[in-house]
């Protein structure tokens, strides 16, 4: 150690000054740990805000932000080692090169998995201390850590904790102040002499040792073969083995925590039927409360009926506007529609206003608004990107949005998660996929957009590619599927069947097909299974909010840009040329009215728009089973399409969402000629 | 005493990994604290060969195609 310190002074390596503390520069603090530690409570606890830095569900890859006293605090993504494999490890990885003091939070449980972190910490020369969290945990499985001997061996300051009882984090101040820079092994410095008089810093000396690329790459030099990377890893593993056979001590194997139902979930006999028992609780909650009665409340009452219908009689008050009123119950013909006509505004007329008015406030009202004028139009009218953008996104999108990540939050607390890609694991191969890629899928029948967001989860490019594509051409979002579950439900037990045939047939053939010729391999299913255990309903509250803001922050802007654009498309008049362009494909091909052309090209817009625009058709009950395989085939909603070209560029975007409009008439043509 | 991969092993066995598969793969699986060398529990085998394996507490899920590429050494069955 004594060498390792003289030989630093002798070459003033740049760090060095760092770690006596930058002075006038404000002490850079960051919290490092593997997925699941708990990091983000010892952020918030210090910064004062709640955090969420998750890593399964594949929620966006952000650095958070705090103070402390007069320091910054930093969270990072939870990763298990220091490296660029994937995003978040970057991600991590930069903001802990840049790091004055590191905070690592360790789960004591997992010693031999965490402290492999911890070392290379260590050994990239950081001041640091070390918090060992669930130590309560520790205690009901009768598991005893020697933290003292541990901070002996490591050369920093240790601390136990439980973060989730705020136990241990008044030692915060203390482990920050004490904080130091570990034990090295010997051979280290010599290793990294080289790398270091050229890079300056340990740390990055080290990362560019164990061959990561993208430091080597920014200092310009060749990184450390495969060969040094093994070599310093096995070295460091056999250390971590080490140091936890002399401080862990377990008194009864007993205390060994044995879940049934975590390994029952794991097999596909009993898994299945766990899966199905999950599935059919979230059914109810998404499916049934939230996206029936919720939305209907939210959207229906709350959005059209107070929202819209008071926003866009306000700027009736200004331009000239067509008003109809439609009352659904009403057996009186004359009396079930009636058409309001203001050729300069409201004021015009005060009786008419005042009857329309009167009418409109009917329990069975439906008030529709005309504007001639374009940008009343595009502002305001069916499209408008302030009426409808608005109710689509607070009073519709934002209930079902939160009610999945809720249930997500939930299912990711409770580690089902990783079991559950675990059980699917086989079957997902053989579409070229691993178990992790159940996530996005599942995501799917919530939001197809949010899930096209979850893809980056996935391994490789190949996985991101058939997941994106499995999730665009087949799987039905939740609005669409409220729709779906309506007209298949009256259309009988036959058009159900074909239905879902023909959609999962399709899933394998697509999915199989891409699986074989895209180049490149998929990756293997490697993924540690937390403990299962109950969840935590605040926990899940918290990340609801704040995942559900996260989206809605992301998604928004799209929405505004897609309405803008079925604006003016509208406006123009190139929705009703669309419309004729289609009717012969609808009416030979397809079997259908005229007027599914219709639900098609609003389908454009928002998947469940189009499959709303057959309920008014009379068709049959086979027609009505064409139709929906050709909507469930067809281009996903805008919003989805605008994050699928964010996600997987323009390229491929533009690829999957025009082969979705072939796939969709070609399949649903087929059908057609068969069975009607 | 008998070598094979990871694939072929029975669930409730022990064992030890003799090889691993090289590149980024191998450096996972030590950081999830699986090296050669060590001594290993096959904890479950599911149905299409997903396997997961015990060390100490923790349990990791390994996928087929990478279990056929794990290279062990059976101790006590």
């Amino acid at each position: 150690m004594k060498d390792i310190i003289a030989h630093k002074e002798h070459h003033h390596h740049p760090e060095n000054i760092l770690d006596q503390g930058v002075p006038g520069g404000i002490q850079k603090i960051v919290l490092a740990g593997n997925p699941n530690v708990g990091k983000s409570l010892f952020f918030n606890f210090l910064s004062g805000t709640y955090v969420d830095v998750s890593n399964f569900p594949g929620t966006t890859v952000s650095i958070t932000k705090g103070f402390y006293k007069n320091s910054e605090v930093y969270d990072t993504p939870g990763v298990y080692g220091v490296s660029s494999f994937n995003d978040e490890e970057k991600v991590a990885r930069d903001i802990i090169l840049e790091a004055d003091i590191v905070i690592n939070v360790v789960n004591s449980l997992h010693l031999e998995r965490d402290l492999f972190l911890t070392l290379q910490l260590i050994d990239m020369g950081k001041k640091m201390c070390v918090f060992l969290n669930f130590s309560d945990e520790l205690k009901k499985r009768k598991i005893k850590i020697n933290a003292e001997k541990l901070s002996e061996l490591l050369g920093v300051p240790v601390y136990e904790t439980s973060a989730v009882k705020k136990i241990g984090f008044d030692k915060l101040d203390e482990a920050i102040s004490t904080s130091k820079i570990g034990i090295q092994p010997d051979g280290l410095h010599h290793v990294l002499h080289e790398t270091l008089n050229r890079v300056g810093s340990q740390a990055e000396a080290l990362l560019i040792t164990e061959g990561d690329e993208f430091v080597a790459a920014r200092h310009d030099i060749p990184c450390g073969s495969g060969d040094d990377r093994e070599f310093i890893y096995i070295e460091r593993r056999n250390r971590v083995n080490e140091i936890v056979s002399t401080v862990e001590r377990e008194d009864s194997s007993k205390g060994l925590f044995f879940n049934a139902l975590g390994k029952y979930s794991l097999n596909p006999l009993t898994g299945i039927p766990i899966l199905v028992v999950m599935l059919t609780i979230l059914y109810f909650f998404i499916g049934d409360f939230v996206s029936q009665r919720v939305v209907n409340f939210t959207e229906k009452t709350i959005g059209k009926k107070y929202f819209e219908y008071y926003l866009k009689s306000y700027v009736a008050n200004f331009t000239p506007s067509e008003i109809t009123v439609s009352l659904k119950d009403e057996p009186d013909p004359a009396k079930k529609k009636r058409v309001y006509v203001f050729k300069d505004n409201l004021k015009e007329d005060v009786r008419k206003e005042q009857e329309f008015k009167h009418i409109s406030r009917d329990e069975n009202a439906v008030v529709d608004f005309t504007f001639s004028n374009p940008i009343a139009k595009i502002l305001f009218g069916e499209f408008g990107i302030i009426s409808m953008t608005i109710t689509y996104l607070i009073f519709l999108l934002l209930p079902l949005v939160a009610a999945f990540y809720f249930a997500m939050a939930l299912l990711e607390d409770s580690g089902y998660l990783p079991r559950l890609a675990t059980m699917l694991d086989r079957m997902m191969n053989k579409i070229g996929l691993n178990g992790r890629a159940v996530i996005p899928i599942m995501l799917g029948f919530g939001c197809v957009t949010m899930a096209a967001i979850t893809t980056r989860l996935l391994g490789s490019e190949r996985e991101k590619t058939i997941a994106t594509a499995i999730l665009m051409y087949v799987i039905p979002c939740s609005a669409q599927l409220a729709v779906i579950a309506v007209l298949l439900s009256g259309a009988g037990v036959l058009p159900l069947l074909i239905y879902v045939t023909v959609i999962f047939s399709t899933l394998v053939i697509i999915s199989t097909t891409l699986n074989k010729f895209l180049p490149g391999q998929s990756t293997p299913l490697l993924i540690d299974l937390p403990i299962m255990r109950l969840p935590r309903l605040d926990n899940a509250f918290k990340k609801t909010f704040f995942r559900t803001y996260g989206f809605m922050k992301e998604a928004s802007v799209w929405f505004f840009v897609g309405a803008l654009a079925v604006g003016i498309l509208d406006i123009t008049g190139m929705l009703t040329v669309f419309q004729n362009i289609l009717a012969p494909v609808t009416i030979h091909w397809l079997k259908l009215p005229k007027e599914a052309a219709t639900a098609f090209v609003m389908g454009v817009v928002r998947r469940d728009f189009g499959a709303a625009g057959l309920f008014g058709l009379n068709l049959s009950p086979m027609q009505i089973t064409v139709a929906l395989i050709t909507i469930t085939l067809f281009v996903p909603c805008i919003a989805a399409f605008i994050i699928m070209i964010k996600e997987r560029g323009m390229k491929e975007g533009l690829i999957i969402w025009f082969s979705a409009w072939i796939f969709a008439f070609v399949i649903g043509g087929i059908v057609a000629q068969i069975i009607i | 005493m008998t070598n094979k991969t990871l694939d072929k092993i029975k669930k409730g066995t022990y064992f030890t990994i003799e090889k691993l598969p090289s590149g980024i793969i191998k450096v996972q699986l030590i950081r999830l604290g699986i090296s050669e060398g060590d001594t290993i529990f096959c904890l479950e085998r599911l149905p299409g060969g997903t396997i997961i394996v015990q060390k100490n507490r923790q349990e990791i899920a390994i996928g087929f195609e990478l279990a056929k590429l794990i290279s062990v050494k059976i101790k006590i069955s």
